[in-house]
């Protein structure tokens, strides 16, 4: 069988190793907004977290020689830009998806200038260390399930356990409970003297947190710079990829891989010269996110209070 | 106060508040309002729409703050200044919109936020398993791994209950627990709560349906425009005293309506005629009954009741904004029951929503653009489809001074206006269309006393112009000083129909709360 081989060839490898490598900055983005959507808060701004994420830990790692520094920084801030965001949209409360495109807009233009200030020259690249692959011994050696889950970065992993920490946090935690709750029926939440608010802007918080590890995966893992508007739009595909998996953790890993096979496969496919025109195969992740949207966007079954801010005797 | 003949007269009251003021702007909700509640005692409040039995109940539960007043917890003085320390003191609500999270479980629901079942991995399984004991101990068949959206309204109920409870509430206040119930969800509800009342809970029981009241209740505290009438012992108490103390006997209107109590002429077709209009909701549950009654030109026909017995459903109907699930409409003997909004309108039907805010006025567009728009696409508003923006001006110009709405002009914002000028504004589109017949719901809620006057003034002449009249009121005086007869709405249903003249305000009462005479 041609595929059998093709598969335990070295491009079919190459294939399994880069879907995973596409698959986690979108998988940790659309993870952490989990998060935020359960528990009713909107986060539109994603792809300024990553954005902004990808360059703070490129900044950071290229100037101490640290990819553990760079990679906090990375979450750090990321942390920051969502708490900017869950201050306009959970206290204030303006539009979230006003504030959460005007984050994504100033993301661009601020990277940007910050990173050709810090580097001095428009277009000039820096170079980081990377973080290495860190292969698990034996395990790596499975076809197939090897090169896509045992022969990768240490953040590769640390998506796959926030995938199941994610999923026992929301079910059996009283946090997930609270978190649930605020999402579904916020006036239940407040009934009780607990904080709608409070729950709303935690979860914000740690959606930064982890679209920070995604962004900083794009800047340490996937290249080995910063590259103006490297995220070239995944924190939107993230947020197809939370609708795509119903905003459940294990949903959201298998729409992530869908994602990034889809984005393997168009880079493959550049290489090897099908005389498809690459801006085609361009397309795919975005045609593949419109897609998406349209099909399974009507059929997902929202959280009842999604975007809806909470006032206190308002039902 | 007359004192409760109950083993509990002396006891000491395990929740009392003395005096409590509650104003929000100028508004008093409440006005000194005491009431005191016994252990193991079911204490009603009786009530109508506004009373203040709301806001006494958010006070007790913790979720409002009195200006003045006090609150006594087993005697001791006490302040609540937010929900979790009502919880702490033992109070529990159950409130009218469960607060209950439908897409989870029974037990997630109950242990949601809740410290004895482990602050960061609460133990969901146990709370389950003492869950299930504590409703069984209560007579219950409960599944506290049922999700709460599988559940029916009753058992949904049940739910909120036992998590008051299991969360260590003493003292429930069920805020009119029946009204989301059937007849016959509704009397294993009261058996419930006497058997929890036998294991030593105390009871706040919010209703305006006495019927209930007099089957559960131990005493009664009537509220009436924010103060508290009285206390009674219900089994010293007829249902006579207890109506008027309700309503208020003493301050009831004098008839400003000089043609109210004379029948208009009967004409051989009526103008308005209904034969069993029914309106089934998406639930299948019936919310308009069979409703058949007449109107003659130039009358008006008050349709009295308790807020949601199905007045909104009848006014939706009757307008065309909903569609009857059986019966017919006929207007001079014309059957327009298959006409839609628009059609009805241009045949001479005006409609004055109950919510001038949301369904009745565009609060963003101006006082012309208002008034306009009922009749903006035909002369003399529009010439050849086009607006002619001067006769629209000129328009609200007129109306304006006529109906003597306080505006800076024509071009204001309707959101600028007061409740009621809004009000005169929507009233003035529907009177100035000459209508054959007008649907007005709640036309003075929320109106200051000048303009209620005003507005009043306008429906009389409208009807003495020939126009037949449907009155929808939640207020009694209103519907008593201007309709010349008056029927009681219940549950959907017409309970009773009077002729001005013969209304005995204890009798209408009575049906207001679902008796039938």
């Amino acid at each position: 069988m041609d595929i059998l081989n093709w598969i335990v060839s070295a491009s079919g490898e190459g294939f399994f190793s880069a879907t995973m490598r596409l698959a986690v900055p979108l998988l940790l983005a659309a993870i952490g907004a989990i998060y935020a959507e359960r528990a009713g808060a909107i986060n539109v701004g994603l792809e300024g977290m990553m954005l902004s994420s990808a360059l703070s830990a490129a900044l950071v790692a290229s100037s101490t020689g640290s990819t553990t520094t760079g990679l906090l920084a990375g979450v750090v801030t990321g942390v920051g830009v969502a708490a900017l965001l869950a201050i306009f949209t959970v206290l204030l409360p303006a539009d979230p998806v006003v504030v959460g495109i005007s984050l994504n807009l100033l993301a661009v233009g601020g990277t940007s200038f910050i990173f050709r200030v810090a580097v001095g020259q428009a277009g000039t690249t820096s170079t980081t260390p990377v973080i290495e692959a860190s292969p698990i011994p034996g395990l790596d050696q499975i076809p197939i399930l090897g090169p896509l889950l045992f022969d990768q970065s240490y953040l590769v992993y640390i998506a796959l356990l926030g995938v199941v920490v994610t999923w026992l946090v929301l079910k059996y935690t009283g946090w997930g409970l609270l978190i649930r709750s605020a999402g579904e029926h916020p006036a239940a939440v407040d009934s009780l003297g607990l904080s709608v608010n409070r729950t709303r802007f935690l979860a914000l918080l740690v959606s930064g947190g982890f679209a920070g590890l995604g962004g900083a995966f794009l800047s340490l893992v996937a290249s080995n710079q910063f590259v103006e508007n490297m995220t070239a739009g995944r924190g939107y595909i993230a947020m197809a990829i939370l609708i795509l998996g119903q905003r459940s953790p294990w949903g959201v890993l298998i729409a992530s891989l869908i994602f990034g096979a889809g984005d393997a496969f168009q880079l493959r496919a550049q290489l090897d010269n099908t005389g498809i025109p690459f801006q085609f195969l361009l397309m795919i992740p975005y045609v593949l996110t419109i897609v998406t949207l349209a099909v399974f966007g009507r059929k997902l079954i929202d959280p009842a209070a999604l975007g809806k801010h909470f006032r206190r005797g308002h039902r | 106060m007359t004192l409760s003949s109950t083993q509990n007269a002396a006891a000491e009251p395990i929740l009392r508040v003395q005096d409590s003021t509650v104003r929000f702007g100028s508004v008093v909700a409440n006005d000194r309002v005491s009431f005191d509640l016994k252990p193991g005692e079911i204490h009603a409040l009786l009530g109508e729409n506004g009373a203040g039995k709301t806001t006494l109940m958010r006070v007790l539960a913790g979720l409002l703050q009195p200006d003045e007043g006090t609150l006594f917890l087993s005697g001791t003085p006490t302040t609540f200044h937010s929900v979790a320390d009502s919880s702490a003191a033992g109070i529990g609500m159950v409130h009218q919109h469960f607060m209950l999270v439908k897409t989870m479980t029974v037990a997630e629901n109950v242990s949601l936020g809740l410290k004895s079942a482990g602050r960061f991995f609460p133990n969901i399984a146990r709370v389950g398993r003492e869950l299930r004991a504590l409703s069984e101990q209560h007579g219950l068949a409960l599944d506290p791994n049922a999700r709460v959206s599988d559940l029916s309204i009753g058992q949904q109920q049940r739910v909120e209950i036992l998590k008051t409870l299991y969360r260590g509430a003493n003292i429930l206040i069920l805020d009119e627990p029946t009204a989301v119930l059937t007849p016959g969800e509704t009397d294993s509800l009261l058996e419930l709560l006497r058997s929890l009342t036998e294991q030593g809970t105390s009871i706040i029981f919010i209703s305006h349906k006495l019927r209930e009241i007099r089957a559960i209740a131990d005493r009664v505290t009537v509220l009436r425009h924010g103060k508290s009438i009285s206390t009674f012992s219900l089994d010293q108490t007829d249902d006579a005293t207890l109506t008027s103390a309700m309503i208020g006997r003493d301050t009831a209107p004098a008839v400003y309506n000089a043609t109210a109590t004379v029948r208009p002429r009967l004409e051989a077709v009526p103008r308005l005629e209904l034969h069993g209009l029914s309106v089934t909701d998406r639930r299948g549950h019936t919310t308009l009954d069979s409703i058949s009654f007449s109107v003659q030109p130039g009358e008006i026909f008050g349709i009295a009741g308790v807020d949601g017995n199905g007045q909104s459903e009848l006014a939706d109907v009757l307008s065309g904004v909903r569609r009857a699930s059986a019966g017919s409409l006929e207007l001079d003997g014309t059957d327009i029951s298959s006409l839609g909004v628009a059609a009805r309108i241009t045949s001479g039907i005006a409609h004055v929503p109950e919510d001038r805010q949301s369904t009745g006025l565009i609060l963003d567009l101006s006082i012309a653009d208002n008034l306009a728009m009922e009749t903006v696409g035909i002369a003399p508003l529009s010439k050849r489809g086009t607006l002619d923006r001067a006769a629209v001006r000129e328009n609200a110009l007129r109306i304006i001074s006529e109906f003597d709405i306080r505006c800076s002009g024509p071009d204001q914002a309707v959101r600028e206006l007061s409740g009621g000028n809004q009000q005169k504004v929507l009233l003035a589109r529907a009177v100035t269309r000459s209508p054959r017949v007008l649907i007005v719901s709640q036309p003075t809620r929320g109106v200051d006393l000048g303009a209620v006057e005003n507005i009043h003034r306008q429906i009389l002449e409208l009807a003495a112009s020939g126009c037949a009249v449907v009155l929808i009121s939640t207020e009694l005086d209103e519907v008593l000083a201007l309709a010349s007869r008056v029927a009681v709405i219940y549950s959907g249903a017409l309970l009773a129909t009077y002729d001005r003249a013969d209304v005995d305000l204890g009798t209408i009462g009575m049906n207001m709360a679902g008796q039938a005479a």
